[in-house]
């Protein structure tokens, strides 16, 4: 029931903080089928229509002819999308396209949003995230999200670190301090906050905050991650980073970002989706769309002749 | 350009009527901004005044030096020219009004204290949740009728609650339960019936201001949080509360002083022993009771015990002020916090 | 998947159950606020339940419960609020014209700002000890035993003003006034701040001066936000009961001030009306306060009749200031 490259990750964890040594494991056994199936679906290998040159490769998101509406007003036009796992699917497009508004119903952050609703299906895995079943808490759990502007609490770095791990239930502070630790080092942070983990969070710098919210998001032990924009408030040096981090972090997740910046989705990406008031013009390998677009509206928008 | 057509022409001649003249305009102008002047200095002047007040007659009198009642020369003093502050502080017993006087403050900030605290117990659980379920839960519509009903609680006159207290939480709740059931002595004015109408009334102020300051927490940091696999209440009691903590704690301490300043519901409902005790089924008196019941009753002008209420007066000044001081000082800070 | 995963999902269950507990805390504290307004309406409508008639309402205080009536009260409520609101209104208006439209962000609008919120602040009885010294024995300046008396002479009567002013209800209106001047004053700001900038603007581009344009322009724009702020402040005064206990208002009067006991008196009797500000008064909450402190069981119903009387005046005035609000909202769109 468990994506197999997944395993290698989750198990350098349990090592690093000693799970294996914890008692219970016949009562998880006892409860996996139980609570979790309905969330984590099983792995189905599709063959991706849009990337030629990987011959199969296991799709992790697919929408079907999603539409979206905020009120009356739609936003969303028959978008159907394939996110292929492990690698990076860069989202791009003139602002107010819907770019942020696709993002936020791969993992329902529009439920929260009075007056929302949609037609069409999100799967993740096979599953639709929108089933009455699915449990939202665990679904955004394991769709983690890093937003345009970072979001740190007004908590110390390890308390914003720890937070997910915390309201999931996890007490244990040894604990607590692998799963920090290990989350900030794969967000390239740790060596520049190890020694003030109990400041706040507040005072880093706006990409050390971003590179925190990452954190973060990574220390709920996420598969997918959902990037709005996530270096567009930074500098040139810590967008650098972020990118570097993004192009680390594709190897074990799941990546979608929604990036203004062409040179960027070209640099992180390996496929590219052109959204274009509300409707997914083009998809495709991201060296194809950037220099062989099939679509007049795309060569128009990636040559800089509007937006 | 022109530059030079212009430089050659004639400077029309209207340089004059611009510049300013005195005229009746000019001065109905200065006179009526004088006037709003001296209508905003008004509020100072009531500061000054009550200060001025409370100072003279508690501390060291700044009238006229003597003054002719019955042909005789009387001397004023102060509060605190006839009584020693060590004895204000230190003396555990209150009874201005006997023959043997002591003027300990102790009994009456007790009084004020218990009741303020049983209010507290009860305003602020109810209004910090209610401050939650209006900021996170509620729909804007279920929001807009239960605000106005809120502050509608807090429209009703002191008297009311005081009334209430006395004829309907005393004998209906209170005795049946903790008297009939549990066996406590309640007497007919007790600290807790007053306190839990305080405590009500209190309850409108804590909401909505903790509810502004829960709504100035970035709607950014609830979706952080969301998308972290928070429950609602995680959200809430995780992430929005301590995030405005500062601002809550705030509005319980503005809360708690408008409590202690509260006057007509505890002199109804929780009687004038001025005695220390944390039996909140016992009778007692604070501060503000106090200084009504000698109003109330036939005291000389000029004497200790007139002079005694402003030494109350002057204590609950002093101790409410310096709570809304310091609560407002923290809201400030917040605010700069969110923008 | 691993073990930490299980065990989380394991813990759903039980966090979805505290969520919803939590939601239902929530809404049971904010019912439970509601529910005591209602036990209280209740509980006084039902004590008042046949106390409230005619007789109660135009008869004067009596020590028989059966015959005991508001009318003092009620008088001396009016005349109260009507004086209240002669002095808070003009300065009221014009301190919080003066901070928004004219004061520039110096040391002394910040002085008074602070002191504003500070006063607000400030136990309405410590209003009271204010009232005592400043208006009834005006700073022991001329002293009780050889006041003066002022005597000013009108057509139709004469007005004697009596100096220091004593226990009368000039100085009850004085009180109320410094009272909720505080609350006048921030809620006008924020009427005058909520009016936009353009008007002003658009006026000064015609050449008016500073008080053309707030007369003409701003303060129109502004009427219904001030009047709102006033109604609601004067509700509060209405309720007032601990500084007029302090200025020396009697718990106990068989007539009303000026001994106006119906509005026809004022035009038999002009010269009543010139007289009531300096009588003696008692006020509807301070009527109740006494009824409620009496020791015949009785006098409970009076004062639930007396606090049904308040109760629905508030209500009226508050309905007031809602539909100025939402007519001045329709009527006003920028
Ligand atoms: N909370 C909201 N309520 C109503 N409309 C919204 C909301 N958020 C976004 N929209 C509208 O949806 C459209 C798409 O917005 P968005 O997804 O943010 O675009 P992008 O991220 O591509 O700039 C815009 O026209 C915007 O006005
Ligand atoms: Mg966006």
């Amino acid at each position: 029931m468990n994506s197999s490259p997944d395993t290698m990750t989750r198990t350098a964890i349990d090592q690093l903080e000693g799970y294996s040594m914890n008692a219970g494991r016949s009562d998880s056994a006892a409860t996996r089928g139980h609570h979790v199936s309905a969330v984590v679906p099983a792995v189905r290998p599709v063959v991706t229509a849009t990337s030629s040159s990987r011959l199969e490769q296991t799709v992790k998101f697919q929408t079907k002819s999603l539409d979206f509406f905020y009120g009356d007003n739609q936003v969303l036009f028959n978008v159907s999308l394939d996110v292929p796992e492990k690698s990076v699917t860069a989202l791009i497009g003139p602002s107010g396209c819907g770019k942020s508004t696709f993002l936020r119903t791969l993992n329902r952050m529009n439920d929260i949003i009075e007056g929302t609703r949609h037609t069409g299906d999100v799967l993740l895995e096979g599953t639709d995230v929108y089933a009455p079943q699915i449990d939202v808490v665990l679904l955004r759990k394991r769709v983690g999200m890093v937003f345009q502007k970072s979001t740190p609490f007004p908590k110390s770095i390890f308390d914003n670190v720890a937070y997910g791990p915390r309201v999931a239930g996890l007490k244990n502070r040894l604990r607590l301090a692998g799963i920090v630790e290990e989350s900030l080092k794969r967000a390239a942070l740790w060596d520049e906050v190890k020694d003030r983990l109990n400041k706040s969070a507040m005072a880093l710098s706006g990409g050390q905050q971003q590179r925190l919210c990452i954190a973060r998001t990574l220390a709920t032990n996420p598969d997918v991650i959902l990037m709005d924009e996530p270096a567009s408030a930074l500098d040139p040096a810590s967008t650098a980073r972020v990118e570097d981090l993004i192009f680390e972090l594709k190897q074990n997740y799941t990546i979608v970002i929604v990036t203004h910046n062409m040179q960027q989705a070209a640099r992180v990406s390996q496929q590219t989706a052109f959204f274009f008031q509300g409707e997914l013009v083009e998809t495709g390998d991201t060296r194809r769309l950037f220099t062989n677009p099939t679509q007049k509206q795309t060569e128009d928008y990636i040559t800089g002749r509007f937006g | 350009m022109s530059s030079a057509s212009t430089s050659s022409m004639p400077l029309a001649s209207t340089g004059a009527s611009l510049c300013r003249t005195l005229s009746v305009q000019r001065l109905k102008e200065g006179l009526i901004r004088t006037g709003l002047f001296a209508c905003a200095g008004v509020s100072i002047l009531t500061t000054f005044g009550i200060v001025a007040v409370l100072f003279s007659n508690a501390v060291y009198d700044l009238s006229p030096a003597s003054t002719s009642v019955n042909g005789q020369v009387q001397h004023n003093a102060a509060f605190f020219q006839q009584v020693s502050i060590r004895e204000f502080v230190t003396e555990t017993r209150w009874t201005p009004q006997f023959s043997e006087k002591h003027f300990g403050i102790l009994p009456l900030v007790c009084g004020t204290l218990l009741v303020s605290g049983i209010a507290a117990l009860i305003g602020i659980p109810i209004g910090l949740c209610s401050a939650i379920y209006l900021s996170e839960y509620s729909s804007p519509r279920i929001r807009a009728i239960i605000k106005p009903v809120l502050e509608v609680l807090a429209g009703i006159p002191t008297v009311v609650y005081g009334y209430f207290a006395l004829v309907f939480v005393t004998p209906y709740v209170l005795r049946p339960f903790f008297h009939d059931l549990l066996g406590f002595d309640v007497s007919l004015f007790n600290a807790a019936s007053a306190g839990i109408v305080v405590g009500v009334m209190i309850i409108p102020m804590i909401s909505s201001l903790s509810e502004d300051v829960l709504r100035s927490v970035p709607r950014s940091l609830r979706e952080a949080a969301y998308a972290l696999g928070s429950t609602r209440f995680d959200v809430s009691t995780r992430v929005v509360v301590p995030a405005a903590l500062s601002g809550i704690i705030a509005s319980f301490l503005l809360a708690i002083a408008r409590a202690m300043g509260e006057t007509m519901a505890v002199t109804i409902a929780a009687g004038q022993m001025a005695n220390v005790t944390a039996n909140p089924f016992h009778s007692v008196a604070t501060m503000t009771s106090y200084i009504v019941n000698v109003s109330l009753g036939d005291t000389e002008i000029g004497s200790i015990e007139e002079k005694s209420i402003y030494a109350v007066g002057l204590t609950l000044f002093l101790i409410t002020l310096s709570m809304n001081i310091v609560s407002q000082f923290v809201l400030r800070r917040f605010r700069e916090v969110y923008q | 998947m691993s073990d930490l995963e299980v065990e989380y999902a394991g813990l759903l269950r039980q966090r979805h159950r505290i969520a919803r507990c939590f939601e239902w805390c929530c809404l049971i504290a904010t019912s439970s606020a509601l529910l005591f307004l209602a036990v209280l309406l209740a509980g006084v409508i039902w004590q008042a339940w046949g106390w409230l008639d005619l007789q109660f309402l135009t008869g004067f205080d009596s020590r028989r419960p059966s015959s005991a009536g508001l009318l003092a009260g009620i008088w001396g409520t009016f005349w109260l609020i009507l004086f209240t609101t002669i002095f808070t209104v003009p300065v009221g208006v014009g301190a919080a014209i003066y901070l928004e439209e004219y004061s520039r962000e110096d040391w002394f609008t910040r002085l008074i700002k602070l002191n504003l919120a500070n006063l607000a602040g400030v136990p309405s009885i410590v209003y009271g000890m204010l009232g005592v010294t400043a208006f009834v024995r005006m700073f022991g300046m001329i002293s009780a035993a050889d006041g003066v008396t002022m005597v000013i002479s009108l057509g139709f009567g004469t007005l004697e003003i009596p100096l220091p002013l004593g226990r009368c209800l000039l100085a009850g209106s004085f009180t109320l006034s410094l009272l909720i001047l505080p609350v006048v004053i921030i809620a006008s700001q924020e009427a005058l701040r909520a009016v936009p900038p353009s008007i002003r603007h658009a006026s000064y581009a015609l050449g008016a001066t500073d008080w053309q344009t707030i007369r003409h322009q701003v303060l129109p724009a502004a009427v219904p936000g001030i009047a709102t702020g006033i109604i609601l402040a004067l509700s509060r005064a209405m309720g007032e009961t601990a500084p007029l206990i302090m200025i020396g208002a009697l718990t106990y009067l068989a007539f009303a001030p000026g001994s106006l006991n119906s509005p026809m008196d004022a035009i038999e009797d002009p010269q009543r009306v010139l007289d009531a500000p300096f009588d003696m008064f008692t006020s509807m909450p301070i009527q109740i306060f006494n009824w409620v402190g009496q020791p015949k069981a009785d006098f409970q119903h009076v004062a639930a009749a007396g606090i049904l009387v308040l109760l629905i005046l508030l209500v009226a005035f508050n309905a007031t200031a809602i539909v100025i609000r939402n007519r001045a909202q329709k009527r006003i769109s920028w």
